[in-house]
């Protein structure tokens, strides 16, 4: 068998776990004394996970070598965007049932719902973009649009920041982790100019 | 006395054995026998040795039903009992109901002080006699936005302050929690500023629905939920309702408040419940009963409207 073949099941279940786990506990009435604030803070925690895992994924292909780790970065950003929408329908429904007027007020007044908000929002067109079609289409803009990844990871960990009450050691873990995550590709792009500015005597041609 | 028991005799509070040993004893020994650690089995040894000194969660008490209860439904006792804001144990919701079991109750002494005619140590067993306990089932309304419904037992405390008798400088008074980190690991921690410290105007404390808290649900306050005395302040945030207790400070100034402390344009010392007030971040307009799923209006003073005459002429956006 084929590793794709063997190993998709894999991360489409273990992507999947964490809904499965949450309507389990739904079902048996064991989310808690708050079950919204359960369903809540772990859909928005998941969706921060799976984001943070796909950009995660060139930095590890490049360092480990593993180049087919790629082939699975499209599954786990949809399931960010899917748990990304299943936390803004706890909002939506749970929270503001269907309120339009008052959602539309609270983004506009609440600093950490407008940054939930434009992190969703920033993933919807990638989301929109990920099938094979448009990455055909779309060419090198492809790869520019799909830069929105990091803006949409950043404004939800800003959206994390700001609803915590007081004990910001989980937001800022995630802050940092993007921190090092911006920087290797930072560090990358300058020494992949060096190297290919720098009068090597054996210059390799580029990929 | 309060307590129910067979016999007549007169015996103090810290000396009832918690429920949880007599009910349960042969397998507490056994347990106690099979942990093996030396160090728990002693400690757990002292207990049945010397009851009452930990394990406080589950005496009964004996007390009379009030006027001031509400006839809303009460939140279960599993979930207020684990879905705990005390930081001195953890942040995390459930923390405390994990943690709190370290934290040994009895003996208590309250110290009363400032500018009062009558200095006073209580120990528990005087708190216990300070007035008849009542059954007062209030709404909490935590500033995050989520509330509960929970049968406290205590007094008001004016009975206290009565006692003390303020004198004409005591404006304010100061409640200043138990300061163990050996037995708090929250209090390990720098989260905030230890030991906690609230405050209330005098009339505030003094309005007889302000509580003096020794129970919930029938029995001694859990560990997790303030034992073995906190305050119980309806109308407020529920951060405003300080517990385990050890220091009432009557005095001629605004009390810096922990959470005021902490971060000062998001809490601040008055803190009454209030939907036109928004918390900097959200929205304090509506919230969810512990079980719902939809969140419902928040009423202005938690609905405690007799309140309202202590803030007359004050402009609650900026005393918030």
């Amino acid at each position: 068998m084929s590793r794709n073949a063997v190993l998709k099941p894999i991360v489409f279940v273990a992507c999947l776990a964490s809904a499965v786990e949450l309507a389990v506990e739904f079902f048996r009435s064991s989310l808690g004394p708050d079950p919204v604030a359960t369903l809540q803070h772990q859909t928005g925690m998941t969706t921060l996970v799976l984001l943070f895992v796909t950009l995660a994924i060139t930095p590890l292909r490049r360092i480990t070598g593993l180049l087919w780790l790629v082939q699975y970065r499209r599954m786990i950003g949809l399931f960010a965007f899917f748990y990304g929408t299943l936390h803004l329908l706890t909002y939506v429904v749970l929270d503001q049932s269907f309120n339009l007027d008052a959602i539309a007020a609270d983004v506009v007044k609440r600093p950490f719902i407008f940054a939930g908000t434009l992190s969703f929002l920033l993933m919807v067109p990638l989301a929109l973009t990920s099938t094979q079609r448009a990455i055909r289409r779309m060419g090198k803009n492809w790869q520019t649009l799909h830069r929105l990844v990091y803006l949409s990871a950043a404004a939800g960990v800003v959206h994390f920041y700001w609803e915590v009450k007081l004990d910001r050691t989980q937001p800022l873990i995630f802050a940092w982790i993007l921190a090092a995550l911006l920087a290797y590709r930072v560090a990358y792009r300058l020494w992949e100019r060096w190297r290919r500015t720098s009068p090597a005597p054996t210059a390799a041609p580029a990929e | 006395m309060f307590i129910r028991k067979k016999s007549g005799s007169d015996i103090p509070y810290s000396e009832v054995t918690p429920k949880s040993l007599y009910m349960d004893r042969r397998r507490f020994l056994a347990a106690a026998a099979g942990v093996g650690a030396a160090a728990l089995a002693g400690d757990k040894l002292l207990d049945l040795i010397h009851p009452g000194a930990s394990a406080h969660a589950d005496t009964r008490l004996q007390y009379s039903k009030s006027q001031y209860s509400t006839t809303e439904k009460e939140t279960p006792y599993q979930d207020v009992t684990h879905y705990n804001n005390f930081y001195e144990f953890s942040t995390d919701k459930d923390g405390p109901a994990k943690l709190a079991g370290t934290f040994h109750p009895l003996p208590w002494t309250i110290s009363v002080d400032g500018h009062v005619k009558n200095k006073m140590k209580l120990d528990y067993d005087a708190i216990m006699k300070l007035a008849p306990l009542e059954e007062r089932i209030y709404r909490h309304r935590c500033v995050e936005g989520w509330s509960i419904v929970v049968p406290w037992i205590g007094f008001s405390l004016n009975n206290l302050i009565n006692k003390v008798q303020p004198t004409s400088k005591a404006k304010f008074v100061e409640f200043t929690s138990v300061y163990r980190p050996s037995e708090m690991p929250g209090q390990r921690t720098n989260i905030l500023d230890w030991p906690y410290v609230e405050g209330l105007r005098l009339d505030e404390a003094m309005h007889p629905l302000t509580m003096l808290t020794v129970g919930m649900y029938g029995q001694t306050l859990p560990n997790q939920d303030g034992a073995p005395v906190r305050l119980t302040v309806p109308w407020k945030y529920g951060f405003k309702s300080a517990k385990s207790i050890v220091e009432i400070k009557f005095i001629d100034y605004m009390p810096e408040t922990s959470w005021h402390r902490a971060a000062p344009n998001e809490y601040g010392f008055y803190s009454n419940v209030n939907p036109h007030v928004d918390h900097p971040r959200w929205s304090q307009a509506t919230e969810r009963r512990l079980g719902d799923f939809f969140r419902r209006p928040t009423l202005m003073f938690n609905g405690y409207d007799q309140v309202a005459p202590l803030y007359t002429g004050m402009d609650l956006r900026k005393w918030f």
